[in-house]
């Protein structure tokens, strides 16, 4: 039984680090758009500046 | 290689399988050849291109039933005035986005602006609909930027703060931040109760289980002062209020647990109830989550309605400078400017110009009446060809429109004594439960000592607690408002979808909703020379009926040299289109359609008639609500031969025409008194009073803003299959509503006589608590997979 002195204060702070960082993470603004950011994930990021106008980029093809 | 070629080379990816769908938005294209349904898609579909970002189309994921935005045909709207500077050089704008479908569209307008030189942040939020935008240089630099989004496809209004839901985030976050709190203390307290009932079988000594209960004390205290917090604050105002809800008797059973298992724990007894005390605010507040985002839905399509009807005037001031004015502000007597193809911002009187107006949302007429000046015009009409001046006449209250709002608001309150479902079981609920918990406390005084008595009547409460209720309506109301908004039907009214499942009469207004809206050229026996040639004429003005002719034959080559004879026709030489006295037509051809003649020397004239254009869609909706069982009505503005004849065409035994708003609305009024659910479909500001007298109202996005307001659920797109889809869905959630209370009563009846009779211990609360919740919400969850 003694185990339990350890254990159970062992599993209560890992728990209370799990609720600490959702509550960080909800303060943060991260659970604000439920909807567009479970998205946002499948679009790559543009890293290359914005094309010329005078020679709009070419439509990729379908493959 | 050129735009062009672009245009015609470039795979339309998502819609290579049915050449007869539009490119951009997926509504059926009439003719064969052509790849877009208007002018404003081949436009949007151009400048996605132009910018590269084609994946839109292969990424977006559009359900069959779902309408892409639809690029207007109008100018856009300058919002520059909202945009506010910063002191280091840049500025920024908040909007709302109307026409947001899916994380493609949101991909697809921050692409857009991000490829923009000036622009250092753009950001759209899917669930609130609101896009931020931040640019280096001042704020006139936001009308191109605005423009850009609106050619895209998508309506915007300015983001207001204090009309935002900027409550419901607030709110949003405070529930979640309860709900994890009481999620936490519920998975620990249920490890260590888990502990103690097996411990309890075997071993386990006194001490350890005292130990274990005081850890638990520790935990489930903070979590129901804190998870609990939301109920208590609600039932405490209800009490204040002389009124009880639901929250009262779940704030009384977490109470009265809490306290009993504290006593428990203190004096060493075996019956502490933390864990279901927890589990119970656990799956409270999920519901209470759910119920708070579809309200916010709800909420946040109305403001959005609202936002996008501030409407401006363009005001003249007397050393003829132009400003622009909220249509609010506007006096008396004051000139007002409207161009072509804006709304009439207030009733006046026009100055000088010659134009032709669209009233079908005043009156149902579907023919652009001819204006000149001295004539009247009302706020609400639509101005087609050439600018006006108009004179003021009246303003706020004093105009037509107020009037309508008036009637409407009438009509409203009448409707506002309703009560949901969810709350009139609640109301019995309260009651009900307090009594059985109460003669539970009573009756076993007699048998056993007051702890004991009051242990069996906790067990009561815990037991009755409505979480199976909480739980399930929300869940049922969440999922079907994400269905139906997918398919771009927006519920504003939280009880919207339990009205519109016990509809049994359909009531449509015509134009506009029935039909287009849109004139079509009626092209039976027309040679295709002569409509080439009158297209070719036509491509020079903007009048509907050359609007309807460009559409009917697009690649006719424009004519040059056309000179437009305002409120009579178009000439080019020899060549003449218009009204029957422009082109001096001696004809016995009189009916009551919009026509036009083309005279040419040496042929004789050719008469185009047109007609309202169906909804494509409006006999296949009209024939489904039948076989539903639900009777279908129609009741116009406009004349009585145009009517008759499309109440033929779509087989409506019952119509009315020439009806006023007041007449509209006291047959609404007269079918509800007869008990009849009326649901009443319309767009016109004619409408409005009927769709607020009506049990439940229904219009479509491109409606009058106070339609837009009065109705229940604005659908977006031109299909007409919104309102069968609208039904079906509301009569699946309700169905599952209904079963879910069912369970719930059914569980309530088995467990309550168990409770009552002291036969609950701590386990077998903690099982049925979760396996009710549980079953009412894989119930609800149903809703998601089936067709309905």
């Amino acid at each position: 039984m003694s185990g339990l002195l350890l254990l159970i204060p062992v599993a209560l702070a890992l728990g209370l680090g799990g609720l600490a960082t959702f509550l960080w993470a909800l303060g943060a603004g991260q659970f604000d758009d439920l909807e567009g950011e479970a998205g946002r994930i499948l679009f790559d990021d543009e890293d290359t500046p914005p094309p010329a106008p005078a020679s709009p980029a070419h439509p990729r093809r379908a493959p | 290689m050129t735009l062009a070629s672009a245009v015609i080379d470039a795979p339309a990816l998502a819609f290579e399988a049915n050449d007869r769908r539009c490119a951009h938005c997926g509504a059926s294209v009439a003719a064969a050849n052509e790849r877009f349904c208007c002018i404003g898609c081949a436009g949007a579909y151009r400048l996605i291109e132009e910018l590269g970002l084609t994946r839109y189309y292969a990424t977006r994921t559009l359900a069959a039933e779902a309408r892409a935005p639809q690029p207007p045909d109008e100018d856009a709207t300058d919002l520059s005035a909202y945009a506010v500077a910063a002191a280091d050089g840049t500025a920024s704008l908040s909007l709302l986005v109307d026409g947001l479908h899916c994380a493609a569209c949101v991909w697809l307008i921050e692409s857009a602006l991000k490829r923009q030189a000036a622009v250092t942040e753009a950001r759209v939020t899917l669930t609130t609909r609101r896009l931020d935008l931040r640019w280096r240089g001042g704020i006139e630099a936001a009308a191109p930027l605005v423009a850009l989004v609106q050619r895209l496809g998508y309506r915007l209004a300015p983001y207001d703060a204090e009309r935002a839901a900027a409550l419901t985030d607030d709110e949003g976050r405070r529930l979640l931040r309860a709900l994890a709190i009481a999620g936490f203390a519920a998975g620990n307290v249920m490890l260590l109760s888990v502990a103690v009932w097996s411990g309890g079988a075997g071993d386990m000594g006194a001490a350890t289980r005292d130990l274990l209960h005081w850890v638990s004390a520790l935990i489930a205290l903070p979590a129901v002062v804190f998870g609990g917090a939301p109920f208590f604050r609600s039932a405490w105002q209800a009490l204040k209020h002389h009124r009880t809800n639901m929250d009262v008797p779940i704030a009384v059973g977490v109470v009265l647990t809490s306290a009993m298992s504290l006593y428990e724990t203190i004096v060493s007894g075996p019956h502490a109830y933390f864990e279901s005390v927890v589990m119970l605010l656990f799956f409270l507040l999920i519901g209470r989550y759910l119920d708070l985002r579809a309200r916010g839905r709800a909420r946040s399509a109305a403001q959005l309605l609202l936002a996008l009807t501030t409407h401006q005037a363009t005001v003249l001031d007397a050393n003829g400078r132009v400003k622009r004015l909220a249509a609010t502000a506007v006096e008396s007597g004051e000139q007002v400017l409207v161009a072509p193809g804006e709304r009439v911002p207030v009733d006046g009187r026009v100055v000088s110009g010659a134009s032709a107006v669209d009233r079908s949302l005043i009156d149902g007429e579907s023919t652009p009446a001819l204006i000149a000046a001295g004539d009247r015009v009302l706020a609400g009409m639509v101005n087609l060809s050439a600018p006006l001046t108009l004179i003021v006449t009246a303003t706020g209250n004093r105009t037509f429109l107020a009037e309508i709002v008036r009637l409407m608001e009438a009509a409203e309150q009448g409707r506002a004594r309703l009560v949901a479902l969810a709350d009139r079981v609640a109301r019995l609920y309260a009651p009900a439960v307090h009594g059985l918990a109460l003669a539970t406390f009573a009756l076993w005084l007699f048998f056993a000592p007051w702890q004991q008595a009051l242990l069996n009547a906790v067990a009561v409460l815990i037991i009755t607690c409505p979480c199976a209720l909480g739980l399930a309506v929300p869940a049922v109301q969440m999922i079907a408002s994400g269905r139906l908004m997918q398919r771009g039907i927006l519920l504003k009214s939280a009880t919207a979808l339990e009205r519109l499942a016990t509809v049994d009469m359909v009531v449509f207004d015509k134009t506009g909703t029935l039909t287009t809206g849109r004139l079509a050229l009626e092209a039976a026996d027309i040679a295709p020379d002569r409509l080439r040639l009158a297209a070719g004429l036509a491509a020079a003005s903007r009048h509907p009926l050359s609007a309807a002719l460009r559409r009917a034959c697009p690649d006719g080559p424009a004519i040059d040299g056309v000179l437009e004879h305002q409120g009579a026709g178009l000439s080019a030489g020899q060549l003449r289109l218009g009204s029957r006295a422009f082109c001096s037509v001696a004809s016995s051809d009189d009916d009551d359609r919009p026509e036009l003649w083309l005279t040419q020397r040496n042929a004789s004239p050719t008469r185009f008639t047109f007609r309202d254009e169906l909804r494509e869609d409006a006999a296949t909706v009209i024939a489904a609500l039948r076989r539903a069982g639900i009777e279908v009505s129609l009741l116009s503005g406009d004349r009585a031969p145009v009517v008759a004849a499309l109440a033929a065409r779509l087989g409506i035994a019952d119509w009315r025409a020439e009806q006023t708003p007041v007449e509209k609305h006291a047959a609404l009024a007269a079918l509800t008194a007869r008990g009849r659910k009326v649901l009443m479909v319309g767009d016109g500001l004619n409408d409005a009073p009927a769709l607020a007298a009506a049990f439940v109202s229904m219009s479509p996005a491109s409606a009058a803003d106070v339609s837009q307001t009065a109705a229940d659920v604005v659908f977006q797109g031109r299909s007409l299959k919104s309102v069968s889809e609208t039904l079906a869905i509301a009569r699946r959630s309700q169905t599952l509503v209904r079963e879910n209370i069912a369970l719930a009563i059914a569980y309530n009846a088995l467990a309550v006589p168990l409770a009552m009779l002291g036969l609950v211990t701590p386990p077998l609360a903690a099982f049925a608590m979760a396996s009710s919740s549980l079953i009412v919400l894989g119930n609800a969850l149903r809703l998601c997979g089936s067709r309905a």
